[in-house]
């Protein structure tokens, strides 16, 4: 047994029976079953899982760290209402949050933050890790970290301006289908409805071909096809709202449908809305990254996520993990804008009871 | 309203939808600029040979005799030739279509039991450390691409640990006990990412069910938690949980087309994304048909099963 | 009454906390309670008052959310709050049994109602099934339901909401129990048929002598059925007595002004001259919706400065004429008149001038307020929308208002509705109507979902204006005592017809048609021995839906 395994295995029991001693319930509950999972893989895996565990461990009691320091400096620094609101969050909420931000401050001062330019070459195809380049190069010779950098632009800056486009059309149109009704409202929803009986990426791969791969054509079709998501939803909402009372009233004084939709009822339905932006935020982020690994997305040399895990794929097998940093990239903001959304929508549910 | 004219006007619905669908498809080809002899002969082609090309493709013919063409053949399995290589499309697609509903068939039979049973554990389970650490778990692998899920079953599972095959080169002479060990690791995949739906989805409907009044009811007649389980709430309960299980399968079908990529598995998802590339319509759209067709039952067979295990439709009022 | 021996249900500084926002909150505290055997005990109280809350807690129950943080619950020399959950449940259902407010969703679709019926003996071994099935069908007879023999095997969704409660009251005797807490049993139903379940619960009650909880917030209800009253407000006890003494000399000033509403009548105006050109009226109309007609041919006038009350049940039609007056709803063919002159079915088609002159309050003030517009907002557009009054003259049309509605301008126009109560909410609704300066002024029972004390202030209100601005109204509403205090006019609607029509006076005073003869007997008076006088003036057979029934057949 190496130093090293003995030391981990020393260190969980003591936890175990830390936890055990100070009547932790959950510690004990987790330490305990770590130390059993850990037992079966050192046996059939041997050391190196074990490191991985650790790794994983490791990462994980950062995250909450780091997630629980951050809840408490907003709940420092913000205003009353809002820093109440924060202190009640749960630690994946805040996780979130710092995580969103870590990507926004990335993707606007990419230029600053990256050592090479986009599609600089810098070393050799599939170059190893050293100083000058950190995580090494990719199969034209770019700095890989680089490119990561500028991808957190494009990936997340093309998913974004979709999304918008996509809450922009849906929403109007759900709205207006919810509030006039009649025959605009069949129409509509039937047209949605044969739009959504075909698989979105499916869709999305028949209007490709037809349309080409060029940027703007990938968020017009992105947006328009997933649109009919917000168009559901943002109905749905309405259809509620335009039920009340208020909306009769405004209706019978003789209010025009401009002000009933911007006035009555959007302010009534931010709340579902802002939770099925971020919904539908992760939704597009994952279809392009999937258009964009099947190479029919975001198109070379823009420096992309998706496009990243497809060209360097090959050296996963070889034991490399760099491939998988902008797979991780996408996977770890989709996450993170779930938990903000979770959060947002259990506290809403909270509300109305 | 009956069970059977509900049902009638559900499966009427139903084939319009497909009708409906296959338009779309047939259309969206249409709408290409130029003509599909133009895209492939290419700006420079001579008047002559876009004239002999669309008389070989039939384009001379106005556009809904050829979509009636199109949709009686697509009916009896015939889906034109495809323009890569002049093979008949049927023959391409037929063999990989039965490996891919091989794949989800077993991608289905381990996710379904699992997030079905690990669902109502959650539910009934509610806010304890399992209930959270399933929380996070299943958004964590709801939240990630399917090709990062299954490049880390690679990394684990083939590369680091060689237990599965990375690339699932599976051939109809194999037995069938080679061909799951090949399918396994793009089945684990596939089974993450619809475990983690499915779950949130039926834990979400057994909460709903049991914060019905006739449950409290049950509970204040005395009964025990395990009669009222099984008595009460399991016999509501199938209704929305067959309708998770068929929202799921549905969603399986995008993610065979990245699974397949990702480990080279040559089925229907795989053809399609070659065919996009290679701009090979006639391939492009009968695969969309097959997908949207399989989408449209799957949602069908839901609605059909709803309808079906409602007490309140079953037995009607009088 | 026997009170020496020990009691059946002795609850001691009942506390309760409630779940919310991150935090527990004591919602009940510190209630006694004391219950004999045989004894019905009426706990009455507005909503949030904590009644169902403590008549879960005396079967040792709590919902998810809530839990007991102190006090006793000792039934029957058992204490409920300690013992093990094996022992709670082997006394729920077996020894005391619960009857929820709504029947239809509280039975399970799934099983038949005997299935239903027979779980709780067989489970708690009081009953062979066979046995117990046999007792249901004698229940049910008892009850006087319809088809005793074959109703119980029925799904729940075959039943009629007035007989699944009696099912479920049947049920809740199973094992004949020596407690039933019947929450709120009869208030999702209509009058006529509340009736007849009450009848019958009070029937099966006294003869098996089961003591009971009956919560309501219904006064005239409790008075009927139970014989002490015991008084909540927000979780505390305000007073409790005999039933008599709590109706004839009650105690304290909250208790006082629950009694007070039956004190406002307005005397009866003049009748209109002849001549007089109604301000609105309702010509022949008939109207439906899809294909379903919903109004046949209803017709009446509506005077300036007068109240003509539209009275029925749901489904009665009384505001779908609410609907086609205002056009939302165009009728099939007749028409409504403003001032003599025809106004187009469809609000749509309507100018802003006939817009304004028909105002509408609701009944739920909950809905009626866009909960994102502050006071100043919702009561000044109407203000700028049909009088163009902007800036300054705006603020000062909108304070004028709020001065009249008795609010104080500079505290609440800044304010949101969530920050009011629901009377304040009410009065924003008539401010907002009033702000168009209308002449007539729909209002759709505007008194129902208040408390007593506060639906008083808002009649007294209503009455006010209508008397300054000379405005006509047109009242909607179930509740007769309403009807009684400020209406000038009658009508009575059932089935989408207007039955009978005529002068207040004249429509409390014998004789008239059938329906409206069932319709007012069937709501519950403040006299304790009403119930018992009107069974044996009128029969158990000639109540309830039975009476409909007779009334339909022929």
């Amino acid at each position: 047994m190496s130093p090293f395994a003995i030391g981990y295995f020393g260190a969980l029991i003591g936890a175990s029976s830390l936890a055990a001693w100070s009547g932790r319930r959950e510690a004990l509950v987790g330490a305990f079953l770590l130390l059993v999972v850990s037992a079966f893989a050192g046996i059939v895996w041997g050391g190196a899982a074990l490191r991985w565990i650790t790794l994983v461990v490791a990462l994980g009691a950062a995250a909450v760290g780091l997630a629980y320091s951050f809840r408490a400096f907003l709940a420092a620094v913000l205003p009353r209402d809002a820093a109440r609101a924060i202190r009640s969050a749960p630690l994946t909420a805040s996780f979130g949050l710092l995580t969103i931000l870590a990507y926004i401050v990335t993707a606007v001062f990419a230029p600053a933050i990256a050592p090479f330019g986009e599609s600089q070459i810098v070393g050799g195809a599939f170059a190893p890790p050293d100083d000058r380049m950190l995580l090494g190069g990719d199969q034209l010779g770019r700095d890989l970290f680089s490119r990561i950098v500028y991808g957190a632009r494009n990936t997340v800056g093309i998913a974004f301006v979709t999304t918008v486009l996509t809450f922009l059309l849906g929403g109007a149109l759900g709205l207006l289908a919810a509030t006039v009704g009649g025959w605009v409202d069949q129409l509509l929803s039937r047209l949605v409805d044969v739009l959504m009986a075909i698989p979105q990426l499916i869709f999305a791969l028949l209007l490709l071909t037809i349309f080409g791969t060029e940027v703007v054509t990938l968020i017009l079709v992105i947006a328009v096809l997933d649109s009919t998501r917000v168009y559901r939803l943002s109905r749905a909402v309405a259809v509620n709202i335009v039920v009340m009372d208020y909306i009769e009233a405004a209706k019978l004084r003789g209010e025009t449908l401009w002000w009933l939709i911007t006035r009555e009822i959007l302010p009534n339905a931010t709340a579902p809305l802002i939770a099925e932006f971020g919904l539908r935020f992760c939704f597009v982020f994952l279809t392009i990254a999937g258009l964009s690994f099947l190479g029919l997305g975001i198109q070379p040399p823009t420096a992309d996520w998706g496009s990243m895990v497809r060209d360097n794929a090959q050296l996963i097998s070889f034991g490399e993990v760099t491939p998988l940093i902008p797979a991780a990239a996408i996977a770890l903001l989709t996450v993170a804008v779930n938990f903000v959304v979770d959060w947002m929508l259990q506290r809403s549910s909270g509300l109305k009871d | 309203m009956s069970v059977w004219s509900l049902l009638a006007k559900r499966l009427g619905l139903g084939i319009l939808t497909l009708f409906a669908v296959s338009l779309l498809i047939f259309g969206a080809v249409e709408a290409l600029p130029g003509d599909i002899a133009q895209q492939v002969l290419g700006q420079t082609a001579t008047p002559d040979a876009l004239a002999a090309l669309r008389r070989e493709m039939g384009l001379d013919r106005p556009a809904v005799l050829r979509y009636v063409d199109w949709l009686v053949g697509a009916a009896q399995g015939e889906f034109g030739v495809s323009m890569a290589n002049r093979r008949p499309v049927a023959d391409m697609i037929g063999p990989r279509l039965l490996n891919t509903l091989f794949l989800a068939s077993v991608a289905a039979a381990i996710a379904v039991p699992l997030s079905i049973g690990l669902g109502v554990m959650a539910a009934l389970w509610r806010g304890t450390t399992f209930d959270r650490t399933a929380n996070v778990a299943t958004l964590t692998s709801i939240s990630s691409p399917e090709f990062f899920l299954g490049y880390i079953l690679i990394l684990f599972l083939a590369v680091q640990n060689p237990v599965f095959p990375s690339i699932s080169n599976i051939n109809p002479t194999m037995s069938f006990g080679d061909r799951l060990y090949r399918t396994m690791l793009p089945a684990l995949t596939l089974t993450l990412v619809v475990t983690a739906h499915m779950m949130r989805m039926t834990r979400a409907a057994i909460i709903n069910l049991l914060a019905s009044p006739y449950i409290e009811m049950a509970r204040l007649k005395g009964m025990p938690p395990a009669i009222v389980i099984l008595r009460h709430a399991l016999p509501n309960a199938l209704a929305p949980i067959i309708n998770v299980v068929a929202i799921n399968l549905a969603y399986l079908i995008t993610g065979v087309v990245l699974v397949e990529v990702v480990f080279v598995y040559p089925g229907v998802g795989q053809l399609l994304v070659d065919s996009v590339s290679r701009r090979d319509f006639p391939v492009v759209q009968a695969c969309c048909l097959i997908f949207a067709a399989t989408y449209v039952l799957l949602n069908l067979s839901a609605d059909v099963l709803a309808i079906l295990s409602n007490p309140r439709l079953r037995r009607p009022k009088t | 009454m026997a009170r020496n021996q020990h009691p059946l249900l002795e609850i001691r500084d009942l506390r309760i906390e409630g779940y919310a926002d991150e935090k527990w909150f004591e919602i009940v505290h510190g209630v006694d309670l004391t219950l004999h055997r045989g004894e019905v005990l009426g706990l009455i109280g507005e909503s949030g008052a904590g009644k169902s809350t403590i008549g879960l807690a005396a079967m040792g129950y709590t919902r998810d959310g809530c839990r007991i943080s102190g006090g006793t619950i000792t039934f029957d020399g058992i204490e409920l709050t300690s013992t093990p959950e094996e022992v709670r449940r082997s006394l729920r259902g077996a020894r005391i049994a619960y009857v929820a407010q709504s029947a239809a969703a509280s039975f399970n679709p799934a099983h038949r109602l005997i299935d239903q019926h027979t779980e709780a003996p067989v489970q708690h071994g009081a009953r062979s099934r066979r046995e117990s099935a046999e007792d249901a069908v004698a229940l049910y007879r008892r009850l006087r339901l319809p088809n005793p023999d074959e109703i119980g095997f029925r799904y729940p969704h075959q039943v009629s909401g007035g007989q699944l409660q009696r099912c479920m009251t049947a049920m809740a005797m199973s094992c004949r129990p020596d407690l039933i807490i019947f929450d709120e049993p009869t208030t999702a139903l209509d009058v006529t048929t509340q009736i007849e379940v009450l009848a019958a619960i009070r029937d099966i009650v006294e003869q098996f002598g089961t003591a009971a909880i009956y919560i309501t917030h219904d006064l005239a209800v409790v008075a009927q059925m139970a014989d002490r009253i015991k008084v909540l407000l927000k979780g505390r006890e305000v007073e409790e007595a005999e039933t008599r003494v709590m109706l004839d000399a009650p105690r304290e000033e909250y208790t006082r002004s629950l009694w007070a509403v039956r004190s406002f009548a307005r005397a009866q105006n003049q009748p209109p001259a002849p001549s007089e050109t109604p301000v609105v009226s309702v010509r022949g109309v008939t109207a439906a919706y899809g294909a379903t007609t919903v109004l046949r041919d209803v017709s009446f006038d509506m005077h300036q400065g007068r109240t003509v009350a539209v009275v029925g049940e749901s489904g009665s039609g009384k505001s779908t004429a609410a609907r086609v007056i205002t056009g939302l709803l165009p009728p099939v063919s007749g028409g409504v008149m403003l001032d003599g002159a025809p106004l187009p079915g469809d609000f749509r088609r309507r100018t802003r001038e006939q817009l304004r002159q028909v105002q509408m309050i609701y009944q739920m003030a909950d809905t009626a307020l866009n909960p994102r517009q502050r006071i100043g907002e919702i009561i000044g557009r109407p203000v700028e929308f049909y009088l163009g009054l902007r800036g300054v003259k705006r603020k000062q049309r909108v304070d004028e208002l709020l001065d009249q509605i008795e609010l104080d301008p500079s505290k609440y126009y800044e304010r949101y509705p969530a920050e009011l109560s629901g009377g304040q909410k009410q009065r924003i609704g008539i401010a907002r109507a009033l702000a168009a300066e209308p002449k007539f002024i729909i209002c759709d029972e505007v008194t129902s979902a208040l408390d007593q004390l506060v639906a008083e202030g808002i009649l007294k209100l209503l009455d006010r204006l209508q008397r300054e601005l000379g405005l006509a109204y047109m009242f909607i509403t179930h509740d007769l005592a309403t009807v009684r205090a400020i209406a000038d006019e009658v009508v009575v609607m059932k089935d989408g017809q207007v039955v009978e029509a005529g002068p207040k006076d004249q429509m409390f005073e014998p004789p008239h048609h059938p329906y409206t003869d069932l319709l007012l007997s069937s709501v519950p008076e403040m006299d304790p021995d009403w119930l018992t006088r009107l069974l044996q003036a009128r029969g158990v057979e000639n109540i309830g839906e039975a009476a409909s029934a007779r009334m339909d057949g022929g």
